[in-house]
């Protein structure tokens, strides 16, 4: 029997669909408990992965989930085939959104997904292609 | 992880049926049937009271003490808090029922809904004065709340507010008061709290947030309600004097009554374990940032929807909402001019003289050691790949993930699911079919062998 140095997670999250919102995020908490990561990081990997799951339901059209949990860190994974961004400095900056004039005046779009997603991994890749899709790495130590 | 729990829920053994009810209603997967009778697990229970609620056979209760131990005591004081006088239609008044509990055995009573209204000044401070970025805070009220906080959220821990739940507050206060002035030593005087719940026992038994509890036990609001209404055609005309605390204290025996005390817009009040387990979720994932307080009792209605009720948690709210109407009447408009008009308890306990951090407690650990948990998490999912995902509960775990997690710890063999013992017996039984088909070399021709058809003997056989 090899040492299980990581275990690993894999969700596919389906696009446009609430139903199922916040899943993968709850099974990657429900394992992290199950292992024994401390509680303060389990809440960082918990949100981050969960504002990400959101954008995948509401902006790609949906994507993967996939997550790698080891003793002392987890790597979170989220991609997509979806429309891609087109100005990534831009879209990571606080505030900045893609909802229209109307959809904000009425208090959509605060613009804090991404930058929230920043906040709480230790490290944080976003890569992405106008027409090919996004991929996001973070990184979380504890 | 050998600590001791000390808790209040208890099963009656000669009563349970090892059926499935509580078993699948208890919010932390405490419960399993085990020789055919429920069994709790004391690292998992909460104290919540769900089961109690859910049995059928009222075979799940909650401990409580003995009236026989206030001999122990020179001096007893009784807690009389808003779901006790819930219990009875308005018409009877606080004063009747003091003069009741007086007849009961108890030298003095105190209202605890005066001690509340300090806790609410207490928390609508806290909130007031809070730079910190983690929102809502969140009551210190419901210990089952704070034990599932424990349990299951304790990333929420810092947003607990640090504050004593009115009981604690009062038996501080009263037991000091009454060691002055009747010159005896605290240890002489039993403070004792009627309590319509398990969890308020079992915080009181092993508190998770205060240094040093000064109630000495609790009775059960039920069993109290029982002695009174057995007593009632005895009390005469007595009628003693009472102190209580303003409309203000009393509404917090309901849902939402901590919050108006406290005069907190922005919040909201969350009730039932069910319904606590859901905001709390939502909390740890961020999704109410803007929100102050959150009022979480883990009783659908509040305190006087507790398991140890005697009333009907809808009648015992008509009859708070009467009597809170009747103390209006008198009262001023002005909700902090009428507590404060109220509290008249000199030198009464700051929850910061008193209140400990509440520790984590972990559950859902499957081992201390990260990487035997990791391996034990990839064989209890491999178990649960081959588990029939019925949750139907006859293996004696509430689910097949609960099973898969007890086989993995060595609790259960994968031969209790009685859908995998079945599959066994099938092929078992094949088995021997095969075998009784081998001819011995010493034996003559088939017709030695005769027996049943096993077409008949086993549905499928010939396939």
């Amino acid at each position: 029997m090899t040492e299980a140095k990581s275990v690993k997670m894999n969700f596919e999250v389906p696009g446009q669909n609430f139903d199922r919102a916040g899943e993968a995020s709850a099974k990657l908490k429900k394992m992290l408990q199950h292992i024994g990561i401390p509680a303060a990081a389990i809440r960082r990997i918990a949100i981050g992965t969960y504002e990400g799951e959101i954008n995948l339901i509401i902006h790609a059209g949906g994507g993967k989930v996939e997550a790698e949990i080891f003793p002392d860190h987890t790597v979170v994974v989220i991609s997509d085939t979806g429309p891609g961004i087109a100005d990534v400095k831009q879209a990571m900056q606080e505030g900045w959104s893609t909802a229209s004039e109307e959809a904000r005046a009425m208090g959509f779009g605060a613009g804090m997904g991404l930058p929230n997603m920043m906040n709480c991994s230790d490290k944080f890749d976003i890569h992405s292609h106008l027409g090919e899709g996004t991929t996001i790495t973070m990184n979380f130590d504890y | 992880m050998a600590d001791q729990y000390l808790h209040s829920v208890r099963i009656l053994r000669d009563v349970c049926h090892g059926c499935t009810n509580c078993l699948k209603s208890c919010p932390t997967e405490a419960i399993r049937v085990r020789n055919g009778k429920a069994m709790i697990l004391p690292s998992r229970c909460i104290d919540c009271g769900t089961c109690i609620r859910r049995c059928t056979y009222h075979a799940a209760t909650a401990g409580s003490d003995n009236m026989e131990m206030l001999k122990q005591y020179k001096y007893n004081i009784v807690l009389a808090a808003p779901s006790l006088y819930a219990q009875f239609p308005e018409k009877i008044s606080a004063g009747v029922i003091w003069q009741s509990l007086h007849d009961l055995g108890f030298d003095e009573i105190f209202d605890v809904g005066l001690a509340s209204e300090y806790i609410a000044m207490e928390i609508a401070d806290y909130v007031k004065n809070y730079t910190g970025k983690r929102k809502p805070l969140i009551s210190a009220t419901c210990p089952a709340v704070l034990r599932l906080i424990q349990v299951k959220f304790p990333e929420l821990i810092k947003q607990i507010v640090p504050i004593l739940p009115p009981a604690e507050a009062a038996a501080i206060y009263i037991k000091s008061k009454a060691a002055r002035e009747h010159k005896l030593a605290k240890a002489d005087i039993g403070v004792w709290f009627i309590a319509p719940c398990p969890s308020k026992g079992a915080n009181i038994r092993q508190p998770v947030d205060v240094i040093h509890p000064e109630i000495d036990g609790y009775f059960s609001v039920k069993e109290i309600y029982t002695r009174i209404m057995k007593n009632m055609s005895n009390l005469g005309s007595g009628k003693r004097n009472v102190t209580t605390g303003s409309s203000y204290g009393m509404c917090w025996g309901s849902a939402g009554g901590e919050i108006a005390s406290a005069g907190l817009v922005n919040a909201i009040s969350v009730n039932g374990i069910e319904e606590a387990y859901e905001a709390l979720e939502q909390i740890s994932m961020n999704k109410m940032p803007t929100l102050d307080y959150l009022e979480c009792n883990a009783c659908q209605g509040g305190c006087i929807g507790g398991p140890m009720v005697a009333e009907n948690k809808f009648v015992a709210e008509s009859n708070l909402k009467r009597r809170i109407a009747v103390m209006r009447e008198h009262e001023p408009a002005d909700r902090e001019e009428t507590m404060l008009a109220s509290m008249v308890c000199k030198g009464f306990p700051l929850s910061q003289d008193y209140t400990i951090p509440i520790k984590p407690r972990p559950m859902m650990q499957l081992d201390d050691d990260i990487i035997e948990a990791m391996k034990k998490f990839e064989q209890m999912e491999d178990v649960l790949q081959s588990l029939p995902g019925l949750d139907c509960g006859a293996c004696g775990a509430p689910s097949c993930q609960c099973l898969a997690e007890d086989i993995v710890q060595g609790r259960a063999h994968d031969m209790d699911c009685i859908y995998k013992l079945r599959g066994q017996v099938r092929k078992l039984a094949y088995g021997m079919i095969e075998l009784s088909k081998q001819i011995p070399l010493t034996s003559g021709p088939e017709e030695n062998l005769s027996g049943p058809d096993e077409k008949e003997v086993l549905p499928g056989a010939g396939k």
